[in-house]
């Protein structure tokens, strides 16, 4: 088990999608949650439903509004899971959790722990507003 | 952990006293304070709001949550771009479900964002609107371009805000006291060195695009400190560059010494510096023009949004000479156009051809036929976005290159500085 930082609370668990390179989802992902930038190197994972390990999010602001919009839709990933914390992907966390009542955990794992994490196994995630964890 | 002190103003905000609406604006704000490591709120004069274009159903479920809770926009706020041309609807493309889907809920979110008590302003360039804020002054404004000049240009004090936020702050009045906001936040981080470019091609339209997604290449995320711009450099020129070196690298301040307010005067030996010279420019040009063919669809400029004195300059291209063959696109905000059709500037733009876009642009909606593959723009921003979100190839000209283009039917272009 792993100690997390919350950037939003919730808990839920997943296969593990881990990215080499910063996604946005504005213009990086599609309505279905798969990755659709050309110059990713993770273009065409699925992001729905499992846990997304990446360093931070990437570019444009709209990427809360993408992100929200996909929780609503059941498209987005389960949990989220950071190096550094990303403003964009909390807030787009928060607003679906305030207008749909859905939980999108999104916490912050500092580096070197942060690469200790597997990529071949199912994580859960449990964040509150004071604390977090991550088990596998 | 939490620093965050809020004022007994702020709490009665956040528990419910003006109404659910402000309390939900409230939490959002709370939240991104709190993100930030923000000790405290900060009082705002005035929002730029972004969250009008539309992205899904979210988008109207977040305004219309606002407005039936009754909140209302407590300080002055203009409203950035929407999906659709209100003037000109029949402009924009309802070809397919998702454009029809866009074009109506595009235009329903646009009305709620009025009805929040947003001025109508429809343009990304609110700086060219009367009214804009002064040097120190805190203000919370969205979209990348007008961030970036609002703090360079004008001093006024914003940090990145986006989606949500935007309207949260408008509602309560407050943004939190971090990032940009702060002295300690805005001092230059690396040097730029732009003498070597000489004098005459600084005056040049086509440096500042270039030199802008140069500079937001090179030093993405810094605070950039310009040497050498003339000091007469045009608030259209600043416009060019930082909106090229916010799209290309999240540039959200910059200081040219001897222009911007808040340039440094002292010695800048302590920063990492950089020289520019025309062949980095040239390798910047070839690098945004993804078309080398020579052939051309259509030409578009305006972004972001055309000042007066933009329409002003290219009527006078057009006035004398030859009809343009391609299909010319000019996008600027509803005021802007209703100046020009006073002094007959709007007449000579449209008699010479010319499509007038309002209330939008040509990279965020369906305007142009998806039968075009190539594009000719001078807009270091829309040569950045265009490819992907429109699926064509760009060339990247002066504001002449493209009138010349247009007037040829395919690619004109002159050698960089020659």
């Amino acid at each position: 088990m792993i100690h997390a930082r919350t950037l939003h609370p919730g808990t839920a668990s997943g296969e593990t999608v881990r990215l080499t390179a910063p996604l946005s989802f504005w213009g990086g992902t599609d309505e279905h949650g798969r990755i659709v930038d050309a110059h990713h190197p993770q273009c065409g994972a699925i992001l729905a439903g499992r846990v997304l390990v990446m360093e931070s999010g990437r570019g444009s602001s709209s990427a809360s509004s993408v992100l929200a919009e996909q929780i609503r839709t059941h498209t987005a990933p389960a949990a989220i899971i950071l190096a550094r914390p990303d403003t964009i992907i909390a807030l787009g966390a928060l607003v679906a959790h305030e207008l749909y009542g859905l939980a999108t955990p999104v916490v912050v794992v500092d580096h070197p722990t942060y690469d200790e994490l597997p990529s071949d196994r199912r994580l859960r995630v449990e964040a509150t507003a004071l604390d977090a964890s991550i088990s596998w | 952990m939490d620093n965050l002190r809020l004022t007994a103003e702020e709490e009665r905000l956040l528990g419910g006293q003006d109404g659910d609406g402000v309390a939900l604006a409230m939490r959002v704000i709370v939240s991104l304070a709190r993100l930030g490591g923000a000790p405290r709120l900060v009082e705002i004069t005035s929002a730029h709001v972004d969250s009008c274009l539309y992205h899904g159903q979210v988008s109207l479920d977040f305004a219309h949550t606002l407005a039936g809770l009754g909140a209302k926009v407590r300080v002055p706020t203009t409203l950035n771009v929407g999906s659709m041309d209100l003037l000109h609807p029949g402009l924009v493309r309802t070809t397919t479900d998702a454009e029809r889907e866009i074009a109506v809920r595009g235009r329903e979110l646009m009305a709620a964002y009025v009805d929040l008590g947003c001025t109508p302003t429809w343009t990304c360039a609110p700086y060219q609107l009367p009214g804009r804020p002064g040097v120190g002054e805190h203000v919370a404004w969205a979209e990348s371009n007008a961030v970036v000049f609002a703090n360079s240009v004008l001093g006024a004090r914003t940090d990145r805000y986006g989606d949500f936020v935007d309207i949260c702050a408008a509602i309560t009045g407050r943004a939190p006291y971090s990032g940009l906001q702060t002295t300690e936040a805005r001092r230059g981080t690396v040097v730029v060195d732009c003498r070597r470019l000489g004098e005459r091609f600084l005056r040049s339209e086509l440096a500042y695009p270039l030199l802008g997604h140069h500079v937001g290449s090179l030093a993405g995320g810094q605070i950039p400190v310009l040497v050498g711009i003339p000091g007469d450099v045009s608030e259209d020129n600043l416009k060019a560059f930082g909106a090229a070196a916010a799209s290309a690298g999240g540039v959200a301040l910059f200081h040219a010494v001897g222009v911007t307010p808040e340039a440094p005067t002292g010695s800048l030996d302590h920063l990492p510096r950089y020289d520019v010279d025309l062949e980095t420019l040239r390798a910047t040009r070839r690098r945004l023009s993804t078309s080398a063919s020579g052939e051309l669809d259509a030409v578009s400029v305006g972004t972001p949004h055309a000042s007066y004195a933009e329409c002003e300059r290219l009527a006078g291209l057009l006035r004398d000479g030859p009809p343009v063959r391609l299909a010319f696109y000019l996008s600027t905000g509803r005021a802007t156009r209703a100046r020009a059709e006073e002094t007959g500037v709007l007449r000579t733009l449209e008699s010479a051809g010319v499509t007038v876009v309002v209330d939008t642009c040509t990279y965020v909606t369906s305007i142009l036929s998806p039968a075009w593959t190539n594009v000719m723009t001078n807009s270091g921003k829309w040569a950045h976005y265009a490819p992907g979100n429109l699926n064509v190839d760009v060339v990247l000209g002066s504001l002449e290159e493209c009138v010349a283009s247009a007037r040829e039917g395919r690619v004109v272009l002159h050698e960089l500085g020659a």
